[in-house]
């Protein structure tokens, strides 16, 4: 793979703190506001990682307690995503819905979140009963709220109930107090509400890094794929950022609660607030990893410098990137989002990680977008990212090379509070029904969704928050909108339930599984539906070609989802595993799972809390929730093999251009991997034999994995896999898994 | 901007000296009474020369620490507020030359503050401050 220079001439010259305001109205906001409760409370800093309390609200009957965090609790769960599973396991029934009162929100950061001294280690673990799944869907954010909350005084929060106005939840960590206030005519969108938030909570310039908002758009009330923005204030730019807690439709639960933002006012931060057991072992090795990132990032991934937007041409040549709705791997006009591209637009010389101590600053920002579209057009922004994902998923899977406009999409997304990675791939979805006649302008209403239509993308967003139109349809997500189509009669049932690109009601996220048999298990095998959280192997499997074997293919779907798992239950990111590697790295034993960095991990936790475990505790400690997980789907009427079932455009090709654009690479797989002769034969005779084929291979390799797992063929944790896991101290885990043996 | 620089010409790093430079920095600039904490380290005696961990105030800290606790002062050397700090060390493992020192017992780490204390102290007259101008802001 060819290295990008980085050329600091090539930089854009942007003044990256001008952009428009919008604290205009600030004090009217705010006057409107009426305080509905407030209590106080003692705020309190962790001890070895945790506040051991956690903060239970109301929304509706104003409810305002705090739960002591047992130690079973810490036990099996460990914090973060665990934490989440368990509180929201405790408030359902397995009849409950998204919109039901009793369903929760709740964020916890972990016991590790907050550190400053290691890279990535400032997120927030985020769990509901997903629109769009009906299971519970987690999500990985940065942002700075979960480790203030903690700081504050709690490891979780837990958000019940239905309010019927809009309210805010202002936690003060400095004064202990805490506020639900109606707030009746605040900003909807959030770059303008959190702006506005930020100032009216701060209470003075340098308490505004001290400030956190969790909010969510316009979009996020009008659809299922709703997702929450969670802030941080970047001092140099002098405006409030956000990262995503993006999949699953968290953020139209919020607005389903009607909760305009959650805002927490946190004490200033300090290097030891979590009062670690072994600060001088954190401090070595966060010292260690941020010189890796000096030395490594430039020759290596260049995180520093492009985001995770480094892979978008690795992808392109590997023939990985979606394109059309993952109907091909590459396209000629990649060059124009691609690193290269970035790298001159997203603003260099500042600091970009998305908590304190993140030296790989992934974070980027682009400045001075000046908005052509919208409720905003003629404002000048700064937009997140774009990550990889956005550029694939709102870029090259819907044919849209246009970086200004794959610009706008992502800031309109962003704001209006829908996840990126979604919207790509159901616009996608759209793009070709339109394209194949399954939908015309009629059925759109007059929307021209042919590939590349980056205007027509961005309208039906604007639709989707002004809750209209096509857009409105459109944000249900590709599920519903298979249904609907195959409802209406508006084309082949096969054929749109080939290419609608979800499994468990999930879209999936960017990359073309189909010659990556790994990938293909890593997006449907998974607890919450296909995203690249659980089990993002595709590069290992087919750029560093580490998982030749079916054998490999099966056991990186056994532990890659435990490990990955685990940094969810702690609070940290995934990316510094990763993204950067030791220079030895590669010559050392078992190098894709990058053994030092493990280390770091199996240390940085041990140092934090004081129990001391190794990298096989480490996968035992991920075993639990995640098994618990798989439970928890289950108990909710999904979580078996058939729900784990692919849609077929992420295994094979489903249609005859898709076959003959690589003819020669499926024609040589009929020679090779089926030991027949594909001379003579017609495509749609050859596309037969690969659907068998790669059907087969799958289904072999959920045999595989689910054995791996310690579950039946029919994807249950088996009695004896729960002992081994001491789940089965849950009599009502227990019970659940026992109606399906 | 003021610098501190190192002679080896002169200095013959701790052979007809006691390391006074980084007692002086120790004891006077950051009030321990251990020079293994002092913001200069004289490493090493090679071949006739020697090494020197010394802070050029070249600024890459300053572009890396993301609460901006580092800051050019009026002299055009970076200080650090001790208030602002988080801890991250992210300018200890960007600093190309190691200067960037901490001491196990702080939490916040420290630096050379081109006082020129040492100055003063070496029995050689080994080291001076220097007035360089300040370069351009890298990007890191
Ligand atoms: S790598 Fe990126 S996402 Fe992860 S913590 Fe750092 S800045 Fe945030
Ligand atoms: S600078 Fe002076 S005091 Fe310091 S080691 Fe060299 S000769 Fe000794
Ligand atoms: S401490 Fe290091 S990075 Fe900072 S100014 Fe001195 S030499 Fe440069
Ligand atoms: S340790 Fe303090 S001074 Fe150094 S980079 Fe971090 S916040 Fe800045």
């Amino acid at each position: 793979m060819s290295q990008l220079v980085f050329d600091p001439s090539k930089v854009m010259d942007i003044d990256y703190t001008k952009r428009t305001e919008y604290l205009d109205g600030l004090e009217a906001i705010k006057a409107a506001h009426k305080v509905l409760k407030e209590i106080t409370y003692t705020p309190s800093l962790p001890d070895k990682g945790y506040t051991n309390r956690s903060l239970y609200v109301n929304v509706d009957t104003l409810e305002i307690t705090e739960k002591p965090v047992t130690q079973q609790m810490k036990d099996v769960f460990i914090g973060g995503r665990g934490f989440g599973l368990w509180h929201l396991w405790n408030a359902v029934k397995p009849a409950t819905r998204w919109n039901d009162p009793e369903n929760e929100i709740v964020i916890s950061p972990g016991p590790v979140a907050g550190m400053t001294q290691y890279a990535g280690t400032g997120k927030s673990l985020v769990v509901s009963l997903s629109p769009q799944t009906d299971i519970p869907i987690d999500s990985n954010v940065g942002g700075f709220y979960g480790p203030l909350l903690k700081f504050s005084g709690f490891d979780a929060l837990e958000l019940q109930g239905k309010s019927d106005k809009d309210i805010i939840l202002f936690i003060d960590g400095q004064k202990g107090l805490i506020r639900i206030e109606e707030a009746p005519t605040d900003p909807v969108d959030s770059h303008v509400l959190a702006e506005v938030l930020t100032h009216m909570y701060a209470e003075n310039e340098a308490d505004l890094p001290n400030i956190s908002v969790v909010s969510t758009g316009a979009a996020a009330e009008h659809s299922l794929i709703g997702m929450l923005n969670f802030s941080f204030y970047d001092r140099r730019r002098k405006c409030v950022r956000f990262k995503q807690a993006g999949r699953g439709g968290i953020g139209t639960v919020f607005r389903d609660k009607k909760i305009r933002a959650l805002v927490i006012r946190g004490p200033k931060v300090a290097g030891d607030m979590n009062h670690p057991a072994d600060p001088e072992t954190i401090a070595k090795t966060g010292i260690k990893y941020h010189k890796e990132i000096r030395e490594n990032d430039g020759s290596q991934c260049m995180m520093r410098r492009n985001g995770t937007a480094h892979i978008v041409e690795i992808m392109d040549a590997y023939d990985l990137l979606p394109v059309h709705n993952f109907q091909f791997g590459s396209h000629p006009d990649t060059h124009k989002i691609d690193s290269a591209y970035w790298q001159s637009r997203c603003t260099q010389h500042t600091v970009d990680g998305c908590w304190y101590g993140c030296s790989m600053a992934c974070a980027k920002g682009a400045d001075g977008l000046v908005l052509k579209t919208g409720p905003y057009k003629g404002d000048m922004v700064t937009v997140d990212g774009p990550e990889y994902e956005n550029a694939a998923g709102l870029g090259s899977n819907c044919g849209i090379f246009d970086p200004d406009y794959l610009l706008e999409l992502n800031f309109y997304c962003d704001t209006y509070g829908i996840c990126t990675i979604t919207y790509g791939t159901l616009c996608a979805f759209v793009m070709e029904c339109y394209q194949r006649g399954i939908l015309n302008k009629e059925r759109t209403g007059g929307l021209e969704m042919v590939w590349g239509n980056a205007e027509a993308s961005l309208e039906m967003m604007h639709q989707m928050a002004r809750g209209e139109g096509f857009g409105k349809l459109a944000g249900q997500g590709v599920k519903k909108l298979k249904e609907r189509f195959i409802q209406n009669a508006w084309g082949d049932p096969q054929l749109i339930t080939d290419i609608g690109m979800e499994n468990k009601g999930l879209e999936y996220s960017q990359y073309l599984s189909k010659e990556s048999l790994a990938q293909q298990g890593g997006y449907a095998l998974t607890n919450k539906g296909p995203q690249h959280d659980e089990a993002w192997v595709i590069f290992m499997d087919m750029v560093n070609k580490q998982l030749p074997t079916f054998e490999d293919k099966a056991e990186a779907l056994y532990y890659f989802p435990l490990f990955r798992t685990w940094f969810g239950l702690n609070g940290f990111c995934k990316l510094p595993w990763n993204d950067v590697a030791p220079k030895n790295n590669s010559s050392q034993p078992e190098a894709h799972k990058i053994p030092e960095h493990v280390q770091n991990y199996v240390d940085l936790f041990s140092a934090t809390t004081g129990i001391q475990i190794d990298k096989e505790e480490l996968i035992h400690q991920s075993a639990k929730v995640y098994n618990f997980q798989r439970v928890f789907n289950i108990r909710m009427g999904k979580g078996l093999r058939l729900h784990d079932a692919a849609p077929y455009r992420s295994m094979g090709p489903v249609t005859k251009e898709e076959y003959e654009s690589r003819a020669e690479r499926y024609d040589k797989q009929i020679v090779e991997e089926m030991g027949l002769d594909p001379v003579g034969k017609t495509t749609e005779e050859k596309m037969a034999l690969h659907r068998e084929w790669r059907t087969g291979r799958f289904s072999k390799l959920m045999d595989s994995v689910y054995t791996r797992r310690g579950w039946t063929l029919d994807g249950v944790p088996t009695l004896e896999r729960l002992k081994e896991l001491g789940l089965d101290v849950f009599p009502e885990v227990v019970e659940v898994v026992k109606q399906h043996l | 901007m003021k610098q501190l620089v190192i002679d080896f010409q002169k200095c013959d790093a701790g052979r007809n000296c006691n390391h006074e430079c980084e007692m002086e920095c120790a004891v006077r600039v950051f009030k321990v009474d251990d020079p293994k904490q002092a913001a200069l380290q004289i490493k090493a005696y090679e071949d006739g020369g020697g090494h020197a961990v010394l802070c050029d105030q070249c600024g890459d800290c300053v572009v890396v620490c993301p609460t901006e606790a580092l800051k050019r002062n009026k002299l055009g050397v970076v200080m650090i507020d001790k208030k602002v700090c988080v801890g991250c060390y992210m300018c200890i493992g960007f600093c190309e030359k190691e200067a960037f020192m901490r001491n196990s017992d702080w939490l916040t780490p420290h630096k050379c503050t081109s006082c020129g204390v040492c100055v003063k102290v070496c029995p050689h007259g080994a080291l001076s401050i220097v007035d360089v101008p300040e370069p351009p802001v890298r990007i890191i």
